[in-house]
C-alpha cells in the first residue's frame, strides 16, 4: 500500500456518499491506518451533486486541502457522469468506480478516454436484493474497498459487523442486509476495460 | 496509555468538555460549531456530566449566561462561530475586564456578510483586542488539548482572564481524524477543582462585580487586566510542560517546523499549518530550505520569541485568513512584523490573505508562496507587501 491514498467520493444529495466516506474513514482506522473522512460542504439539498474524501495513510496525515488528484473515484449515481468532470485529475495509475447499469462502450465514452481502470457494479440491484430498498453506498463502500485494497474482504466483513452494529443500534434489523450488500458487492464487481 | 480514537474535530471538543465536566454550559447554535453544544447536551441528557445545561435564545446571552455563572463562582464554557461571535462582542469584553476565566471554543467561520458559512478568521480577528486569551489548532488533536489546558491558563491567580480554542469551521471541525484521547481520570485530575478567591455566591465574603468604574480607576483596572495577559504567557509555558509530562505532546507559544536551517518560512494558523507542513516536507526532498513557523498563542502574542525564532530567515510570508480591509496588511502580518521591528530583526516579510470565506487553499497554493520566498531571500526586494493568495483574477 501507497504511503497516501486520496479517495474522491462524487454523489447526490441524500444517496449516502458522505456516511459512505466515514464508514471507510471508519474501517481503515480499525485497521490501524490514520485516516481523514471528509464532505465538501455547500448548499445541501436531495439531488444536489456533493462530493466527499478520504484519505488514508500508514503515517500521520497533515494535510488539509480538498483532493485534487485523488488515487481512485468513487461514483455513487451515473446521472453525474455527464454533469460532472469525475475523472478531473484522477491518476492514470489509479482506478474509478461506478454504481452503473450502462454497458462498457457506453462508460468509456462518458469517461473521455480515462486511462486507468474503470470498474462498474450495480449497486441498486445489489442494495433492492439486500436490503429491500436503494441505499447505494453500502455497497459502494465494499467496492471501493475491494479496488483499492485498502483491506481484505475479511477484514472488511468483520470490520463492519461491529460498525453496523454501533450505527445501527436503533434499528438491528437492517445489520444483516447490509452485511448481505457487502458481500455481494465484493462478488459483483465488475472490471470495465482491460 | 491513551485511547486511539477517530473523531471530528467538533467531537474532539465536546469530548474534551465532557471530561472537564464544567458546571454550567451556556450556548446557542450555529454552523458549523452547532454540533458542539449538540453532542454536549446528549452528553447532558444521560447523565455523563453534572453541568448545568442552559439552552439560551441568542449568543448574546449565552454569553451573558457563562458570565452570571462565572461571577457566582461557576466553571462555565461555550462554543460558537461567526455570527455567535459577532452578537456576543458586547458581552465578550465584559467576560474579560470582569476577569472571568470563561472559556469557549471557536470554530472559525467567516463573518456575514453576504451570507458564508465557511472558514475564515474573521471572527477571531474581530475580537483580537478584547482580551482574551486565543489559542489556534491544527486539527482534532490541537483542538481537544488546548480545551484540556485552556482552564488551567485562564483561572491561574495571576491570569484570570476568559480563553478562547479556535479550530478551522468544516475543515477540521467536521473532518474525521486520528485523535489520541487521554484517559477521564487523568483530565479530571489535570483540569482540578475551580475554587475561586472571590465570587458571589459566597456569604461571607460579600462582593460586587461589575459596577460602574469611571476616571478614577478605569485606566488602573485595564493596566492589571493587560498585566494578566502578560502573566498569561509564563502559566501557558508552564501548564504545557505539565502537559506534556502526561501526555507526551509538547506545546509552546508556536511549533517551529523545520525551521531552525530554513532560509524561507511561513508564518500561518490553524489547519493552513497542517497543509505547510506537507509541502515543507516535499520542498526539503528537493533540497530548498523551506520551514514553518505554526502559531498556537496569538493572544497573548509572543512579539520576542518570533523575533527570536526568526532572526535567521532570508525571506518570511506571514499567511493572515481574514483581511483587515486597512491598506496595508492582514492583523497577524502587522504583529509580526512589528516584532521584528521592536526587535531590531531585519527580515524581509510579505503578508498574503488566503483562504477567505472558505476558498480551499492547496498544496500549490503554498508552494507557490515559497516559491515567491525563493525569489525574495535571492533580491531582497519586495515590490507588494500585501498580497492574495488563491484569489481568482
Amino acid at each position: 500500500m501507497d504511503n497516501l491514498i486520496e479517495i474522491r467520493w462524487h454523489g447526490r444529495g441524500g444517496q449516502g456518499a458522505k456516511t459512505a466516506s466515514l464508514l471507510l474513514a471508519d474501517a481503515a482506522f480499525n485497521t490501524g491506518k490514520y485516516i481523514q473522512g471528509f464532505p465538501e460542504y455547500g448548499p445541501e439539498r436531495m439531488g444536489a451533486p456533493i462530493t466527499a474524501y478520504n484519505r488514508i495513510s500508514d503515517k500521520p496525515i497533515t494535510i488539509h486541502s480538498n483532493i485534487y488528484e485523488p488515487n481512485y473515484v468513487v461514483v455513487v449515481d451515473d446521472t453525474l457522469l455527464k454533469d460532472v468532470d469525475v475523472t478531473a485529475g484522477l491518476k492514470k495509475d489509479g482506478a474509478i468506480v461506478i454504481n452503473t447499469t450502462k454497458n462498457a462502450e457506453e462508460i468509456k465514452r462518458l469517461l473521455k478516454g480515462y486511462e486507468g481502470e474503470i470498474y462498474k457494479i450495480d449497486a441498486r440491484k445489489i442494495s433492492e436484493e439486500a436490503l429491500g430498498r436503494y441505499f447505494p453506498n453500502t455497497p459502494m463502500l465494499a467496492a471501493i474497498v475491494k479496488v483499492s485494497g485498502i483491506m481484505t474482504d475479511e477484514e472488511l466483513l468483520n470490520d463492519m459487523k461491529g460498525s453496523f452494529k454501533h450505527k445501527f443500534a436503533k434499528k438491528p434489523e437492517v445489520i444483516e442486509g447490509n452485511m448481505k450488500a457487502l458481500e455481494l458487492a465484493l462478488k459483483s464487481l465488475e472490471k470495465v476495460n482491460s | 496509555m491513551s485511547i486511539r480514537e477517530r473523531l471530528s474535530g467538533n467531537e474532539a471538543a465536546a469530548i474534551a468538555m465532557k471530561q472537564i465536566n464544567p458546571d454550567v454550559v451556556a450556548a446557542f447554535p450555529i454552523t458549523p460549531s452547532t454540533e458542539i453544544p449538540q453532542y454536549f447536551s446528549t452528553f447532558v441528557s444521560n447523565g455523563d456530566v453534572d453541568t448545568e445545561f442552559v439552552a439560551v435564545e441568542s449568543e448574546h446571552s449565552a454569553m451573558a449566561a457563562t458570565i452570571g455563572a462565572e461571577a457566582a463562582g461557576g466553571r462555565a464554557m461555550t462554543a460558537t462561530s461567526a455570527n455567535g461571535l459577532s452578537l456576543m462582542w458586547e458581552m465578550i469584553y465584559i467576560a474579560s475586564s470582569l476577569r472571568l476565566p470563561i472559556v469557549m471554543s471557536l470554530v472559525n467561520r467567516a463573518v456575514s456578510g453576504p451570507l458564508n458559512i465557511h472558514n475564515d478568521h474573521s471572527d477571531a480577528m474581530g475580537v483580537r483586542d478584547s482580551g482574551w486569551i486565543m489559542l489556534f489548532s491544527e486539527n482534532n488533536q490541537e483542538a481537544y488539548d488546548n480545551l484540556i489546558m485552556a482552564h488551567r491558563i485562564a483561572e491561574n491567580k495571576n491570569v484570570k482572564l476568559p480563553l478562547m480554542v479556535c479550530q478551522d469551521g468544516f475543515i477540521t471541525s467536521h473532518s474525521i481524524e486520528n485523535i489520541e484521547l487521554i484517559e477521564d481520570d487523568k483530565v479530571k485530575k489535570f483540569v482540578g477543582e475551580y475554587k475561586p478567591d472571590e465570587y458571589l455566591l459566597n456569604k461571607d465574603n460579600p462582593i460586587a462585580i461589575g459596577p460602574l468604574d469611571l476616571q478614577a480607576y478605569l485606566f488602573e483596572h485595564k493596566a492589571q487586566q493587560a498585566l494578566g495577559m502578560k502573566n498569561a504567557k509564563k502559566v501557558i509555558l508552564e501548564v504545557a510542560e505539565e502537559f506534556e509530562k502526561m501526555t507526551g505532546r509538547k506545546y509552546s507559544f508556536f511549533e517551529e517546523y523545520k525551521l531552525d536551517d530554513a532560509e524561507i518560512a511561513i508564518v500561518c494558523m490553524n489547519s493552513t499549518a497542517g497543509t505547510t507542513k506537507f509541502v515543507v516536507d516535499s520542498l526539503r526532498e528537493k533540497g530548498i530550505k523551506a520551514g514553518l513557523l505554526k502559531l498556537r498563542v496569538f493572544r497573548p502574542f509572543p512579539a520576542e520569541e518570533i523575533a527570536k525564532a526568526l532572526e535567521h530567515i532570508k525571506a518570511v510570508a506571514v499567511l493572515d485568513k481574514a483581511d483587515s480591509l486597512n491598506a496595508a496588511g492582514g492583523a497577524l502580518f502587522e504583529d509580526v512584523t512589528s516584532a521584528m521591528y521592536v526587535n531590531k530583526k531585519q527580515v524581509p516579510i510579505v503578508n498574503y490573505v488566503y483562504g477567505i470565506g472558505g476558498r480551499d487553499t492547496k498544496a500549490d497554493d503554498i508552494e507557490s508562496v515559497y516559491k515567491d520566498l525563493q525569489e525574495i531571500a535571492k533580491t531582497g526586494r519586495i515590490t507588494e507587501p500585501y498580497r492574495y493568495l488563491g484569489l481568482r483574477r
